[in-house]
């Protein structure tokens, strides 16, 4: 219902107003300057394409030269030996040409796509590195769009764009020697159009880029509201509300085709515009040229190749005014690309990091607070010790600092005080993979990726045999009902495969962390609501898993608060009360609370 | 104009490949019902569309012309020295050029016009068409295939009126019209000349095909490179948790390689294409050149002559290239017709019968009479006979799959019943207007769906005409007023996508304030599964007693703890009630409900 705050809402006729003419921002030299940086890996081919480059155009320059000589001395002087003989060489010329074109191509393409393949690889290993703490506020949406639009618009920029301008002003002024050279007067008079022509190119692409990128932002607010309507279709007719749905559709579809029908009007305007530019050119040359020629201050050869020097231009030109715009986008582009490189990693290794060797499990937590991005302390000087192979569940309100106990221990997160040891290793002086790879997590939200049952099973350990991986789907109580699917273990889950229930994928995340043997396991005991047999399955799986494990258990049921070695119970970031389910129930008024509220009998 | 050498097909690149991360079907380069249904759109708009197409003829007459002219300048003005002749033709042309500015302008300008104006109503109607399809349809399509389908999917009217019409009926014009002229000014020269023409259209059939083919490669490496991306995103905590950062950056590796090598592939084929074209142009241009100019040095044509041909050469290009690529622009509009088409084609499954009559104000009996009901040939519910007196509250409870939101959505006519009746004050609902019945109901959904917009906007959704006071209210009697006021801009507050910043209690506070503000006789009511802190917890409890006061009221339990006092409860099991009663009862009697309690 954005469409209903009137803030939010252009009327169609403030578009025209806001249009503005797109200049790079401040410091976009900069952003720029280190955009081409990347084509550092590719100089021989961007190189080898800008030389290549003012070789095409020199040969552009020379064939209405040749044209001319054809016209005047092969034609003009009755001369049909000398005619045949300058044809061999103008298609020579083309041929040389268009290898030179074909490599010119090929090469920058092959830097510019170089460089956005490099750009791609630097932002995902970048966000594969990234801590919970960048991705608790990044959104998935926005990202993508970074990688792949914005991207896009560098590898423009660093190929086609900047050889365009290149080429176009070299032609340019290329041409404007040639034609003053040949007859200054004419020259001149004939060129005196091309100013005004790069005016309306740059004028029009500087209008246009802004409004097709505002029709795009209209489409996208189109897009939402559609979808908006579709994923809540049960409340829109449970409320009756599809007509108010209509209305409001069919406003921003209208707002939609003003846009639009603001950008054909320009369209229409402009395109051929340049071309009418253009066409005063031929007159001029026909009218003056004409003249010159009775006069014999010229020839017909030159006449026709001043016309064919200036037809030469038109299309460079245009592009001319669709590049600067561009260039002013990429610069956007390249600050947000650039800022996800620079983002700092809240969680690293040390550089004197060692690899934690295999561990018995005694975790201990020294003082420890923690606050995530300098907000409210979540947690305040916490302390206890886990022996190996204890089950620690953890109970109390939402935001007592249960979750983040859990996230410090695999460095999800990094405390703000205190120390967290593994065997005696302060987790901070070990390596992140070493460390993870002896800790299983699993996660409220349960993560599948689009593959493979066997490959989903397997993610930590890819060398896993194939009698591990179905033991450990057997211990997990999986197997039964992957062996039912189409294909048992080779059965695509996600997009392009089936949909497993909520239970099933918590059982392959089972199966998962049982395969990594981990020493310490971290989970999450809030399923999702499942029948009860697949609770029982699951409560089964839960317990092969914890076996012989230092386990932490965010609590919700009975049979894991009994099972718990020790309980600690949380309040406000605060070690409130700790001891076993039957100590706390007589000790802890908070614990007997909070035991009525949350554990499922 | 004129004498352009060298610089033909410009611009051609891989267009909008992002803006087709999906691959787009082969289909039929032509569909005669489509197009013709689509056109029923243009109808309305026939006479922009004439005019549209005689500017077009106009201009593609002027562009002729112009060569003709520059003809005629060499061989009579200039050749007879005639420099008020020269300056006479010089007007005719500076006349052709505005006219050809303006005709090009009017025809671009109405048929874009008339592009855009079509597609926009196309677009309402199948948003129109959407709200009257039933939850049935809604339940088995994925959001994003439906939103391909109105957003992009319908711009193909565009590419066709635009694109395919316009290069069909123009280019092939101007074609003819430039072999025409060529004839008649020399048919000697004008058939050595086209003897290029075979090789030109063979080069540009195997690039097309090549290039088809290449650019469909690239669009699938491009949005393989976005899958991978986006699944590497969401899954992020796991793959750090497992310490697969190196395992995931070695997969996105070689997707975006791919998609890298798949680029490089395809544009080298447009720069081998574009040079071959140039170069066969260069050869008609040198053809013209040699004979052109062994006929004039004979004396057999005039040097006028071969300057027009010139001209005539450089225009003849464009147009073959660019109906070489009207095949894969219509194989796309084509498949995107159809898949509107059959968008509209949807025939809605609960549809108000013509003798439906408008629902009283009902005052909210409920009776379901020998119901049964399948879902997708799944038999759902079996002989459900159930009544629920006006102003009661009846709890639905079971294990997953046992049919409670089928009820629900039955009572609601979200779903049409396959056997029985469901009847509310004595009306069979199937004899009553779906919009009058479902404007006396109201619904919480388990999910706090919220729309973007403000939380007022959100509130008054079910009544817009509400005043503020009266959204204050319902705000109010849903315990949700607190909170609201708490935020700075208050009931102002936007709401952003998916509702992210407001928590999940709060959602369900404003879910349960709309239904307020609706005031709806009969309420479903969906409890939320997902777990909230205590406190809020409360809150919600409290706003539901508010909101049950005095209106009959179906529960989706799916918690046991918090339905012990609705006046029934009924419990269902595999699709048919098996105990019906009181909390207290029911649990006396020690069956599936003892069970499900206990559990």
């Amino acid at each position: 219902m954005s469409t209903t705050s009137p803030h939010r809402r252009q009327p169609p006729k403030k578009a025209a107003t806001q249009i503005r003419v797109a200049l790079p921002p401040a410091g976009s030299r900069w952003i720029l300057g280190r955009s081409y940086r990347y084509l550092k890996g590719y100089l021989r081919f961007t190189t080898g394409a800008y030389v290549f480059t003012i070789v095409i155009t020199l040969l552009t320059l020379f064939i209405p030269q040749l044209i001319r000589q054809i016209v005047d001395q092969g034609i003009g002087q009755k001369n049909p030996g000398l005619l045949a003989s300058y044809i061999p060489t103008l298609l020579g010329i083309m041929v040389v040409k268009g290898v030179l074109t074909f490599l010119q191509g090929r090469w920058t393409e092959i830097a510019s796509q170089g460089v956005a393949y490099d750009l791609r690889n630097a932002l995902h290993h970048k966000l594969s590195s990234l801590s919970f703490s960048y991705h608790d506020h990044a959104q998935t949406g926005e990202l993508l769009t970074r990688a792949i639009q914005d991207v896009e618009r560098i590898r423009f920029l660093t190929g086609r764009a900047t050889l365009r301008l290149f080429e176009g002003s070299i032609l340019m002024l290329g041409t404007l020697v040639v034609l003053v050279l040949m007859n200054p007067r004419l020259g001149l008079l004939s060129l005196a159009t091309i100013p005004i022509l790069v005016a309306v190119a740059f004028r029009f692409g500087s209008i246009y880029r802004p409004l097709s990128q505002q029709i795009q932002q209209q489409l996208s607010v189109l897009t939402t509201r559609l979808e908006q309507n579709l994923r809540g279709s049960r409340v829109v007719k449970a409320f009756a509300q599809e007509g108010a749905e209509i209305a409001r559709f069919e406003r921003e579809n209208e707002q939609w085709f003003h846009l639009s029908e603001l950008s054909v009007r320009i369209l229409a305007v402009n395109v051929p515009l340049i071309d009418f530019v253009a066409s005063i050119s031929t007159a001029i040359i026909i009218w003056f040229g004409g003249r010159l020629i009775i006069l014999n201050q010229l020839t017909i050869g030159e006449l026709v190749a001043f016309t064919t020097y200036l037809s030469q231009l038109v299309n460079p030109v245009r592009r001319l005014g669709q590049i600067i715009p561009a260039i002013a986008m990429a610069a956007a582009s390249g600050e947000r690309i650039f800022e996800i490189l620079d983002a700092d990693s809240k969680v690293t290794d040390a550089p004197d990091a060692i690899e934690l060797p295999r561990i018995q499990g005694a975790v201990h937590f020294e003082n420890v607070s923690f606050s995530y991005l300098g907000q409210q302390e979540v947690l305040k000087d916490v302390s206890f010790e886990a022996a190996p192979g204890q089950v620690i569940a953890l109970l109390g309100a939402t935001g007592s600092g249960k979750s983040s106990i859990i996230s410090l221990i695999p460095r999800f997160y990094d405390s703000t005080n205190g120390r967290i040891t593994i065997d005696d290793y302060d987790i901070r002086q070990v390596t992140l993979q070493s460390l993870r790879l002896q800790i299983g997590t699993v996660l409220q939200e349960t993560t599948l990726f689009a593959t493979s049952i066997r490959e989903n099973i397997a993610m930590g350990r890819p060398d896993a045999s194939e009698e591990e991986i179905i033991a450990a789907a057997m211990d997990a109580q999986a197997h039964n009902f992957i062996l039912e699917t189409p294909n048992g273990y080779d059965t695509e889950v996600g997009e392009r495969g089936i949909t497993l229930s909520g239970g099933q994928k918590q059982r392959i995340a089972i199966a998962r962390t049982l395969l990594m043997n981990p020493r310490i396991l971290i989970l999450d005991d809030a399923m999702s609501s499942v029948d009860t047999d697949t609770e029982r399955l699951i409560q089964i799986a839960l317990e092969r898993l914890m076996q012989g494990r230092t386990s932490f258990i965010i609590a919700q049921r009975l049979s894991t608060v009994r099972l718990a070695d020790q309980i600690l119970v949380l309040d406000h970031g605060r070690i409130a009360a700790r001891g076993t389910h039957e100590e706390l129930l007589r000790s802890s008024g908070l614990y007997t609370d909070l035991f009525h509220q949350q554990i499922k009998s | 104009m004129g004498f352009s050498i060298g610089t033909t097909g410009a611009g051609l690149g891989p267009r909008g490949a992002l803006d087709r991360f999906s691959d787009k079907v082969e289909g039929k380069v032509f569909n005669l019902e489509v197009v013709l249904r689509l056109l029923i759109y243009v109808r309305p708009y026939w006479f922009q569309m004439t005019v549209s197409v005689l500017l077009l003829l106009i201009s593609s007459a002027l562009v002729l012309t112009i060569p003709y002219l520059v003809k005629i300048a060499i061989d009579q003005s200039i050749a007879q020295h005639d420099l008020d002749s020269l300056s006479r033709v010089t007007m005719w042309m500076l006349g052709a050029f505005s006219g050809l500015y303006l005709t090009s302008l009017g025809q671009q300008y109405l048929l874009s016009w008339i592009g855009q104006r079509v597609l926009a109503n196309l677009r309402n109607e199948m948003f129109r068409h959407l709200q009257s399809l039933s939850l049935g349809y809604h339940d088995t399509r994925i959001v994003g295939v439906t939103l391909s389908r109105v957003i992009s999917d319908v711009a193909v009217i565009n590419e066709l009126l635009a694109e395919g019409l316009v290069t069909l009926v123009g280019d092939t014009l101007l074609l003819i019209g430039i072999v025409v002229t060529m004839l008649s000014m020399s048919p000697r020269l004008a058939l050595l000349t086209f003897s290029v023409l075979p090789l030109m259209l063979l080069v540009t059939i195997l690039f097309a095909r090549r290039a088809t083919a290449a650019f469909r490669q690239t669009r699938a490496r491009i949005a393989a490179v976005v899958g991978d991306l986006a699944e590497g995103l969401s899954g992020i905590r796991v793959i750090q948790a497992f310490a697969q950062e190196d395992a995931s950056r070695t997969q996105f590796d070689a997707v975006n390689r791919e998609n890298r090598d798949a680029y490089i592939e395809a544009m080298s084929l447009s720069y081998i294409f574009l040079p071959s074209v140039e170069f066969l142009g260069m050869v008609a241009t040198a053809i013209v050149l040699l004979f052109g100019g062994l006929f004039v040095i004979r004396g057999s044509l005039t040097i006028g002559v071969v300057v027009a041909f010139l001209a005539y050469v450089s225009r003849f290009f464009q147009p073959i290239q660019e109906l070489s690529q009207l095949y894969t622009t219509m194989q796309a509009a084509m498949a995107g017709g159809e898949r509107v088409l059959n968008l509209l084609d949807t025939v809605p499954d609960v549809l108000d019968s013509p003798d439906a009559i408008e629902c009283p104000p009902i005052a909210g009996r409920i009776e379901l009479k020998n119901v049964s009901f399948a879902y997708l040939s799944e038999p759902v519910l079996h002989n459900i006979n159930l009544v629920i007196e006006a102003g009661q509250t009846v709890a639905l409870v079971g294990p997953t799959g046992a049919g409670k939101t089928s009820i629900a959505n039955l009572v609601a006519r979200f779903y049409e019943a396959a056997e029985g009746a469901v009847l509310i004050d004595d009306h069979n609902i199937k004899q009553i207007r779906q919009h009058s019945l479902r404007s006396q109901m109201g619904l919480v959904p388990q999910d706090p769906f919220l729309f973007s917009g403000t939380i007022a906007d959100n509130i008054r959704f079910g009544r817009p005409e509400a005043n503020d006071n009266q959204v204050k209210e319902a705000a109010d009697l849903a315990n949700a007023l607190e909170f609201i006021e708490a935020k700075p801009n208050g009931f102002q507050t936007e709401i952003l996508e998916g509702g992210v910043n407001l928590s999940l209690g709060q959602r369900q506070l404003v879910c349960i304030a709309r239904a307020v503000l609706a005031d709806p006789r009969i309420l479903i009511l969906d409890e939320a599964t997902a777990s909230v802190d205590t406190m809020t917890e409360v809150l919600i409890q409290e706003a539901l007693v508010q909101l049950l006061r005095g209106r009959t009221a179906i529960i989706i339990a799916h918690r046991l703890s918090t339905i012990q006092h609705a006046d029934q409860i009924c419990v269902l099991d595999s699709g048919s009630i098996v105990e019906m009663g009181k909390h207290e009862e029911l649990l006396a009697r020690k069956g599936l409900y003892y069970t499900l309690h206990a559990s």
